[in-house]
């Protein structure tokens, strides 16, 4: 606690300095107030509902807590969530590298556009998300035909489940490489080029590695959403226990059923994952700043 | 010349990251989209409006922009309140409290949801309190404002923090010297700094509000006319294999988030603006 309690801020500017302090300083007793009042909302809607979740997972005990999350089809749910992150995540970091690269080495007609275009899932909502996905692979669909004629399943099947996690994940390591390889401009590839370096070179032993923390911030964000996304899975998935369940909608068919320590042990494993990211998040940020 | 460089550029690969560029984004998010569009427009005009106006529908609209209107306005007031005390002030914990403001993006909406069901019915933690005062918070239309309300935060300390962090010094003293009160400094000249980028994270906050489903389900009760959300609607209509329905509502719940998408990116460009001018 105490190593988390240093001021973040940067160093009080010197002794001259601590009169004028003064003048733009609120009061003691404002402060306090202040910083109370921003304490206690963030208590009543972030801190009590994050201490509910573990609250209520172990309410009835570590046994039931852990046959909870052992059961075959918990586990069934935490594979699955994985698959999905695994494919989506490594697709949308490929995606973000090309859009950056050719957004922020490049001056083309539309860009703008399409910057605007590729933050576009951010601004639909999840049950759309799913939707969209419905009319186009779904039975009354678009490719419902030609897919139930070569017998593939897309929507109610682990496929669905991938592409609206791909949706909804699309904009993240796109948007947090793009304004970074901007302001990193392009000196550094050109005098690569002038000396020889081929194009993949160029990425590899240049662009990348300049661009590192900010890919990993893309990722870490990217890997959180992908994992929790709840209502865009929730319209394609049909819900079929073991097969086509990821943790979140696990989570929902137990509160569901009223076996709410099951459904809060298995949301506690989502709550940690929230920490973790929040946790290498302001790691990163802190290494990106100095 | 140096622009002329710069169009032929000497760096390899422009056609092939922006061709895959393209092509994804079209199978991803343009093509899935369209065919909201244009299932849609197999409906007629008549049966178009007959849709999107039934009075279940509009009840459920009033709720929704309703809701997230209240929530996007708690969150400006109270994320301006939290910004300002993480970038002004020092306390205990403070790295702890900045790091979890980000709680509500990266915790799963389900979680979320189940646990504000939690702690704001009759028998939680918050809910209890709330009881000797006759006020149900979950499974009434106050519930979904809670949970707006925790989704919709860290939109707001996020874009204001950083304009926040950029103040010079400079503008308050000199405020100070020519005699203005804390109050005064803060109305005339924090205040109109920060206003557009406080209308950022509000239209953000609204937008993302509108969209919910996952933190709100659990905690709404989820009846017709009366706590139902029009995402849920989607759902429902889906559900009852309505596909032209679910469409014609989508749709118009698309044409909003376009519409707000574009206030957000010219309200973006303003604060820019104010930031450079500063």
């Amino acid at each position: 606690m105490t190593a988390l309690a240093l001021p973040s801020q940067p160093a009080a500017p010197a002794a001259g300095a601590r009169r004028i302090d003064r003048a733009t300083a609120e009061p003691a007793w404002v402060r306090l107030a202040l910083i109370g009042l921003a304490l206690a909302f963030l208590t009543t809607f972030l801190f009590v509902p994050l201490a509910a979740v573990f609250y209520e997972a172990l309410r009835k005990g570590v046994v039931v807590y852990a046959r909870a999350i052992t059961e075959p089809d918990a586990l069934a749910a935490v594979r699955l969530t994985l698959l999905a992150a695994a494919i989506s995540v490594p697709l949308n970091l490929v995606f973000g590298v090309a859009a950056a690269w050719a957004i922020a080495k490049f001056e083309f007609r539309g860009k703008n556009v399409l910057v605007t275009l590729i933050d576009l899932p951010f601004s639909v909502s999840p049950v759309i998300a799913g939707l969209i996905y419905v009319l186009v692979f779904g039975l009354q669909g678009w490719l419902g035909e030609t897919l139930r004629d070569h017998d593939l399943k897309v929507i109610f099947a682990v496929p669905g489940i991938v592409l609206a996690t791909v949706f909804v994940t699309f904009p993240f390591v796109a948007r947090e490489l793009i304004p970074l390889m901007q302001a990193q401009g392009v000196e550094e590839e050109e005098a690569a080029v002038v000396l020889g370096a081929r194009g993949w070179q160029v990425l590899w032993r240049v662009t990348l590695p300049n661009v590192k923390w900010g890919l990993l911030y893309g990722v870490i964000l990217c890997n959180a959403r992908a994992m929790g996304e709840f209502g865009a899975v929730s319209v394609v998935s049909g819900h079929i226990r073991g097969m086509t369940n990821t943790l979140p909608l696990h989570v929902e068919i137990l509160y569901n059923e009223y076996q709410f320590a099951a459904a809060f042990a298995a949301a506690s494993l989502l709550a940690l994952l929230a920490l973790v990211t929040l946790a290498l998040k302001a790691w990163v940020e802190r290494r990106f700043s100095h | 010349m140096p622009l002329l460089l710069r169009r032929h550029s000497v760096l390899p690969g422009f056609g092939l990251a922006l061709g895959f560029t393209l092509l994804y984004l079209s199978l991803v998010v343009l093509i899935p989209l369209s065919a909201a569009f244009l299932k849609t427009a197999s409906l007629t005009w008549g049966a178009f409006t007959a849709e999107v106006t039934a009075p279940r529908v509009l009840a459920s609209y009033r709720l929704t922009f309703g809701a997230s209107f209240l929530a996007a306005s708690i969150n400006a007031v109270a994320g301006l309140l939290v910004a300002w005390v993480l970038v002004r002030y020092r306390f205990p914990g403070k790295r702890l409290v900045d790091a979890l403001v980000d709680l509500p993006f990266a915790l799963p909406t389900a979680v979320a949801g189940i646990a504000l069901a939690a702690v704001y019915s009759t028998n939680g933690w918050i809910g209890r309190l709330f009881v000797p005062l006759d006020v149900k918070i979950a499974f009434t239309p106050l519930g979904v404002l809670v949970a707006l309300t925790f989704i919709g935060l860290p939109f707001v300390v996020r874009t204001v923090q950083p304009v926040l962090e950029d103040l010079e010094p400079e503008l308050e003293e000199a405020a100070a010297t020519l005699g203005a009160g804390r109050l005064q400094t803060f109305a005339r000249v924090v205040f109109p700094t920060v206003l557009p980028a406080l209308l950022t994270g509000f239209a953000l906050a609204f937008a993302r509000a509108i969209g919910e489903y996952g933190s709100v389900i659990f905690i709404a009760g989820n009846m017709p006319m009366v706590s139902e959300i029009t995402p849920l609607l989607i759902i429902t209509k889906l559900e009852q294999y309505d596909y032209a329905g679910a469409t014609a509502l989508a749709v118009v719940m698309l044409l909003v988030s376009f519409a707000l998408l574009l206030l957000i990116n010219l309200l973006q460009w303003w604060t820019r603006r104010r930031r450079a001018a500063a």
